[in-house]
């Protein structure tokens, strides 16, 4: 506070709009996140009014939202890679060879060898797949950061060598069944976690929000910096908590169809209320959320967050600094080899087994989300929570195409300027404010 | 020359990049509250040789003494580790993280829970800075945004935010207006009062002259000689920069002809 006393005034910039803007800078919250949150809407609002809202029913945003889960989480990873200057093209072949993994153990390997049934099934696929897809994040990051091969070479003859290695082990077939557990990942009514528990995550998310809010204030109130006035923080407070009532109040909308809840009210011995069983929030949207809310706090809160981003604004300096930036860079690999794996766990899961073209096509939408989301190419610049609002976005386009009948080969062309709109505007944005 | 230890002596550096021999045996060396100015031409080696000291580069052969004693500098960390500091020419900034976050690049204040401590970090940021640069105010935005000044300022707080004893400064007028030039000049002289041994790299012979009590000069990868200011001339020092001989060995005749050609 004394420093503002002793201090000249800053400088006023132009009058026009300030008042707009001081409204934003008050509230201090990310403009392009916040842009985004308005497109997105804009979409829903869009589709809502094309099918008479039959788009807005809360079975249509429950799958589109867990349509979007396999990209997205792949997308907060590749936001890293792009921060930190390099590329990754080799995740859909990563999520297929990691997939047939977890099939094949589940269906071929462990049940003869542990036993049918056994609840260990699960456990030691997923562990294995998401070991094997660490490994080949850090094979590939091993050459990029300490051998010096360019990504883009590297990940497009991992893209050609993890498909065909897919192809060859499993010959081409469908492998099938996954563990009974293991498919709760793939969401509907049975993978989701159920009307009461929705609540309570909602409830608890609602906590974490005052209480990030609370800790903000007094880190400032530590060292006398210059406080976001009250009726911000409690806007602030308010719309995010009432924003994360609504979407719970959303997905605990989305019920049991009811023959299958019938089924399921006599196995489990529950009744059903007479407004239908709610399924609530699925596995799937919960482990996304749990990997957006990880990575953000990676990406921003932690030194390797950091030195990704110091990497991608300036490498050199970097060094200098005495930041390990191969090591970095080879850890931006292996996170996204892990995340390649969580989101093959939960393509496996919904496809209940694995095909030979699972996760085709994938380093596309993914690299798409990202860059949707705001990160941009030149390094350095990108968050989380954008990459997987720009999933969300791509998702609700081709969702939201198909049921109006469009064919795919248009969603992908409505994908495609989409994607050119983002960044065109993402660009003029940036050259304006330089 | 001053007396007792020198704080920091660079003995016999030879540093070679394939075929070209940047740096010839080169010794120099510097004393507490003292400042060097190293000069020379474009590919003198005076930016290898000094990197050589701040970690950047690894010297063919010689040896690093540090109050009298053999130091190993592997990597930009050790340097630190051993009070030198560098203000690069570039600035070395991350343009793209604000002012705390580039000043403790590489060497973040974490909480107990090993998460960043952005408001410590901040706050000394502050508190150095009003040392530096009182009029500066914008800490929360990336580096990119400031003026050349105030990146100036925020590449100079990265250095003497960690105590250093060794100041490296290469070039550090080169991008700056005559105004944020006096500043930087003023803050050299304070550094020095506090008794920092700055190395001085510089082309600007005006600069070297203003604030050095040694100079050593450079040409084609060896050290010409190193005078003390008080007892030359800037005519003398040119002569040692472009035809490499010593004020004792210099020709009249060879500096008039310094100006004439």
């Amino acid at each position: 506070m004394t420093r503002l006393s002793t201090a000249p005034p800053p400088t006023q910039p132009d009058v026009q709009g300030q008042t707009r803007r001081g409204f934003f800078k008050a509230l201090e919250i990310d403009l392009r996140v916040f842009g985004m949150v308005v497109a997105l809407v804009l979409i829903f609002v869009g589709f809502g009014l094309a099918t008479d809202g039959r788009f807005l029913r809360p079975v249509n945003l429950v799958n589109l939202a867990v349509q979007s889960v396999s990209v997205a989480i792949i997308a907060t990873g590749m936001t890293m890679v792009i921060v930190a200057r390099q590329i990754d093209l080799s995740v859909g072949s990563i999520v297929g060879v990691v997939g047939m993994t977890y099939a094949y153990l589940m269906a071929r390997v462990l049940p003869d060898a542990i036993g049918f049934g056994s609840p260990w099934i699960w456990v030691i696929a997923l562990a294995a797949g998401l070991t094997l897809g660490s490994l080949i994040g850090a094979l590939q990051g091993f050459i990029v950061a300490y051998v010096g091969v360019p990504s883009f070479v590297v990940t497009l003859g991992g893209l050609l060598i993890f498909r065909g290695a897919t192809w060859m082990v499993t010959r081409g077939v469908t492998i099938s069944p996954v563990d009974p557990t293991f498919q709760l990942l793939g969401g509907g009514p049975r993978g989701s976690i159920g009307g009461t528990a929705s609540w309570v995550v909602g409830g608890l998310a609602c906590l974490a929000i005052v209480a990030l809010l609370a800790s903000g204030r007094r880190q400032r109130l530590r060292f006398g910096f210059p406080l976001r006035p009250m009726w911000a923080e409690a806007l602030v407070g308010t719309v995010s908590s009432l924003a994360v009532l609504g979407i719970v109040w959303l997905f605990y909308s989305y019920k049991w169809p009811p023959a299958l809840a019938e089924r399921y009210a006599a196995e489990t011995g529950i009744t059903i209320p007479p407004e239908g069983l709610a399924a609530g929030i699925p596995w799937p949207v919960v482990l996304l959320l749990a990997v957006t809310l990880v990575m953000s706090f990676v990406a921003t809160r932690r030194r390797f967050g950091r030195y990704v981003f110091a990497i991608g604004g300036n490498p050199e300096a970097s060094e200098l600094a005495g930041i390990n930036t191969k090591w970095t860079v080879m850890k931006t690999f292996i996170l996204i080899g892990l995340l390649c794996a969580v989101s093959a766990a939960v393509a496996t899961a919904r496809l209940d087994g694995s095909t030979l073209d699972l996760g085709e096509g994938y380093e596309l939408y993914v690299i798409a989300a990202s860059v949707i989301g705001g990160t941009s190419f030149s390094g350095g610049i990108g968050t989380i929570p954008g990459a997987v609002l720009g999933a969300l976005v791509m998702s609700s386009l081709a969702y939201g195409l198909s049921f109006m009948g469009l064919s795919s080969p248009i969603q992908d062309i409505f994908a495609g300027i989409v994607l050119i709109i983002a960044v065109a505007f993402d660009t003029i944005n940036r050259r304006r404010k330089t | 020359m001053p007396e007792g230890v020198p704080l920091v002596e660079l003995r016999n550096i030879n540093v070679s990049f394939g075929g070209v021999h940047a740096v010839k045996d080169v010794t120099i060396d510097l004393y507490p509250g003292e400042i060097v100015g190293l000069v020379g031409g474009n590919g003198a080696g005076k930016s290898t040789l000094i990197k050589t000291l701040s970690g950047a580069q690894k010297p063919d052969s010689g040896d690093i003494y540090i109050d009298g004693e053999l130091a190993t500098i592997h990597g930009p960390m050790d340097a630190k580790q051993l009070g030198i500091e560098t203000i690069y020419q570039t600035l070395a900034l991350a343009e793209n993280i604000d002012t705390p976050g580039n000043v403790f690049l590489g060497r973040e204040l974490l909480t107990p829970v090993r998460t960043l401590d952005d408001s410590a970090m901040e706050d000394a940021t502050r508190k150095v800075m009003k040392r530096l640069n009182p009029r500066f105010l914008n800490f929360k935005v990336p580096v990119q945004s400031l003026s050349g000044g105030q990146r100036q300022s925020v590449a100079i707080a990265k250095a003497v935010q960690f105590n250093a004893r060794i100041l490296i400064m290469d070039e550090p007028t080169a991008a700056l207006g005559p105004a944020e030039t006096d500043v930087v000049r003023d803050l050299v002289r304070q550094l020095k009062a506090e008794g920092i041994g700055i190395f001085l790299i510089s082309h600007d012979i005006h600069d070297v002259f203003d604030l050095a009590d040694r100079i050593s000069v450079m040409l084609q990868g060896d050290l010409v000689g190193t005078v003390k200011k008080d007892d030359v001339t800037m005519d003398q020092v040119l002569a040692m920069i472009i035809i490499g001989k010593k004020p004792d060995e210099v020709t009249d005749t060879e500096l008039e002809q310094l100006h004439g050609g």
